[in-house]
């Protein structure tokens, strides 16, 4: 217990200094997983959607595949990452290795299928309310599933935020592609396994606060927009 | 009525229609005909499948066999129908955005859509509600956008899938108020009901179904006097109960 | 739709920061975690830095990463303690050339309670013997580490075929110093460890050192640059200068200058032929 009150007092310190290293790994981890969750969106909100509402051979197999997807281990995902990256890699040339871009790549891969499974489902059970009445009105496909995905913008906000707790959470893919490099590519979860490594307890935990403070006040604020919008859309 | 101008894709003439589903013939060998302008009610027991033809009739499902024809024979579903079923649809959406959104399906934006927007809601009473979100509206209130949605499409069809039979007496009424505003506009008409009552109130044609079969497609007033089939008449007598 | 806005904006600062870092001259440096965690690049690499204005990015795994890194090219130096696998890496073409540049110690860290007796001698096969003859819990990294390439060794020397005398008391963690550390403290186990890690390690719990100085605890480092007709994008002339420096007077007097605590961690010794 000695060790968790202390960590509330290192946290409490370096939030109060407003500790120059600690605001800049919180600002990378923030940038690079609400990156990374906003390239998801972009690919994943459509995909959800076309297979949620598409008919075409092999529609039940890419849902197993999504679903299955979404417990991808983040450590698997940034050796694959890592490796497509790698100078030895076909990405090579880039030079994206140990580099915020290759963590956002990374977390995007990760939470991708994520967004769109879950996307998948909501549009699916809406599909099922709207098929009928779009038909009628001769909406396209295309149409239909911008209407759809529109219509359940508020559900899908909470995959959203699913999709950047994900990201916001985990430390093996940013590890590996990453490197952890001081002042480039270290964010929170990597200072924290690094300071849990060396034994420094009390800072890595106090890191910890930091960040479940950032994504429940982000969840909170969801939250209250979601409310005030059921109030004004219904 | 009387009227001689004819009418883009009118009549529907279906001809030796099936619908089958899995291993079940759930409409069999149907020929029907509606007429334009005039109101034609389906009617029948539950399972006979008046909701499955209303849905081939408006192109919404497809036969497994037999041909559906509109007016001079094309082979696609005429452009201007509209439907309405029996809960209404609606987008998380102002009131008057649902029509606006109906309109920009069919082409119709800006200024022309605003127009038809307001005219639409007007005529069915929710000028008030433009703006409200759709589904904060009241079951009846629902109903009738539904309703202003079709009518800002002006469809030359409209088709209605017991449309009143989640309303209240005084919603019954202002919807059957907005279908005879259709009829006077010279919409066609196409409606299921379980309500005899209603049925009696507005029909000029029942096609009338048993077990996935139309029985019978008589004029109204000679239906409910004396109906041509057996199972017409026992349908009729049930209403007695 | 705020939020999109807000996305958008952090975006576009990611993308500005990479920019920005891309403006000064950096290399990249394959190293171990034990040496980041000594702290010795905090000590040293502002100084180089400051008379160089050449930023240094270090990736700091376990030697066999690091040298995995330097041979795939995506470092331009390498800077580890295993003397037979840099060579090995070397002759497979993956370096130019390997430069000595310090050594530090190793030390056995154990439990107060000392099981084994160990505490206080001056001679590390002879604790060895001791630890494997009595079965006391013992934790190995067990990675492809320069410390665990230096464990095996010893064991060797203290005429012990680990692979065969291990049993349940000798716990294989497969991780780094500082969380192979975290778990000795947990089972008041010996473990091998570089002072600078334990120097720096906190979590201790009852274990301290039981034995020191012995010449053959001493672990060379040597720094290598990756071979750039093999990996064509290395930045030759900058990790040069890195390696340069660290072998000049310059440089081996600011690691010479690293204390915890008041003692020196690291000895340098460029030029001898370690």
């Amino acid at each position: 217990m000695d060790t968790i009150s202390q960590s509330f007092a290192v946290a409490m310190s370096m939030v109060a200094h407003l500790d120059p290293r600690l605001t800049q790994i919180v600002g990378l981890s923030l940038a690079v997983s609400l990156t990374a969750t906003l390239i998801a969106a972009l690919i994943g909100l459509p995909l959800g959607a076309a297979t949620g509402i598409g008919r075409f051979r092999g529609r039940a197999t890419l849902v197993v595949l999504l679903n299955a997807a979404m417990g991808l281990p983040p450590v698997v995902v940034g050796l694959l990452v890592y490796l497509l990256l790698s100078r030895a890699g076909p990405l090579g040339p880039f030079g994206l290795l140990f580099t915020p871009t290759a963590m956002v790549i990374a977390q995007t891969v990760l939470i991708t299928p994520i967004i769109a499974a879950l996307t998948r489902q909501f549009i699916e059970d809406a599909w099922v309310e709207y098929r009928e009445q779009l038909h009628s009105l001769r909406s396209s496909w295309r149409q239909s599933v911008l209407t759809l995905i529109w219509d359940t913008r508020w559900s899908l906000a909470t995959v959203l935020l699913a999709g950047f707790g994900r990201a916001a959470a985990e430390v093996g893919a940013v590890m590996i592609v990453g490197g952890n490099i001081d002042g480039v590519t270290r964010v929170m979860t990597t200072a924290i396994a690094l300071e849990t490594s060396k034994g420094d307890l009390p800072l890595a935990l106090g890191l910890g606060l930091v960040l479940i403070t950032l994504v429940l006040a982000l969840n909170f604020g969801a939250h209250a927009t979601r409310q005030w919008a059921r109030a004004r859309f219904g | 009525m009387g009227d001689v101008e004819t009418v883009a894709g009118l009549p529907i003439i279906a001809t030796g229609v099936d619908v089958v589903r899995g291993d079940t013939r759930v409409l069999k060998d149907i020929d029907v005909v509606i007429e334009a302008r005039r109101r034609t009610f389906i009617l029948g027991p539950n399972g006979a499948g008046k909701s499955m033809l209303l849905r081939v009739l408006h192109g919404l499902i497809d036969p497994t066999r037999g041909v559906l024809a509109w007016g001079d024979n094309r082979a696609t579903r005429p452009p201007n129908q509209a439907m309405v079923f029996q809960r209404p649809v609606l987008l998380r959406r102002s009131a008057a955005a649902n029509v606006r959104h109906a309109l920009a399906l069919a082409g119709i934006r800006g200024d022309a859509a605003r127009l038809r927007v307001h005219g639409a809601l007007a005529s069915v009473g929710l000028t008030h509600a433009g703006n409200r979100p759709a589904r904060v509206l009241s079951g009846g209130e629902q109903q009738r956008l539904a309703l202003a949605r079709a009518w800002a499409l002006d469809p030359d069809v409209l088709f209605l899938d017991e449309p009143t039979a989640s309303l209240d007496p005084a919603a019954t009424r202002a919807v059957e108020d907005i279908v005879a505003d259709f009829h006077a506009r010279g919409t066609t008409i196409v409606m299921t009901t379980h309500s005899l009552p209603q049925a009696r109130r507005l029909a000029d044609t029942i096609v009338f179904m048993s077990e996935g079969r139309v029985v019978e497609q008589t004029e109204a007033g000679v239906f409910f006097n004396q109906p041509r089939s057996s199972e017409g008449g026992a349908f009729l007598e049930g209403e007695r109960w | 739709m705020r939020g999109w806005i807000t996305n958008i904006v952090l975006a576009l600062g990611v993308l500005g920061a990479a920019a920005a870092l891309a403006q000064q001259p950096f290399i990249v440096v394959a190293s171990t975690t034990s040496t980041e965690q000594s702290g010795l690049f905090g000590h040293l690499l502002p100084a180089f830095e400051k008379d160089t204005g050449i930023s240094v990015r270090v990736v700091a795994v376990g030697t066999g990463q690091a040298l995995d890194i330097g041979r795939r090219g995506d470092a331009d130096v390498v800077f580890v303690h295993d003397k037979a696998a840099e060579l090995e890496w070397l002759a497979a073409g993956n370096g130019v050339k390997r430069y000595p540049v310090m050594y530090n110690d190793f030390v056995l860290i154990g439990p107060k309670a000392d099981p084994a007796r160990v505490a206080g001698g001056k001679d590390i096969a002879v604790a060895l013997q001791k630890i494997a003859a009595a079965k006391a819990p013992f934790v190995s990294r067990a990675d492809k580490s320069g410390t665990y390439s230096a464990e095996l060794r010893l064991w060797k020397d203290a005429g012990i075929d680990i692979a065969t005398a291990k049993g349940p008391w000798y716990r294989e963690t497969g991780s780094g110093m500082g969380p192979a550390l975290n778990t000795s403290a947990g089972l008041d186990a010996y473990i091998l460890s570089d002072r600078g890690t334990w120097l720096n390690f906190h979590n201790r719990g009852n274990l301290t050192i039981v034995v020191e100085g012995d010449k053959r605890l001493f672990n060379q480092y040597g720094v290598m640059l990756v071979n750039p007709e093999k990996h064509p994008n290395v930045k030759k002339e900058l990790g040069q200068r890195f390696i340069d420096w660290l072998v000049s007077p310059r440089g081996q007097e600011a690691i010479a200058s690293y204390k915890i605590g008041g003692e020196q961690l690291f000895f340098p010794n460029a030029g001898s032929d370690s």
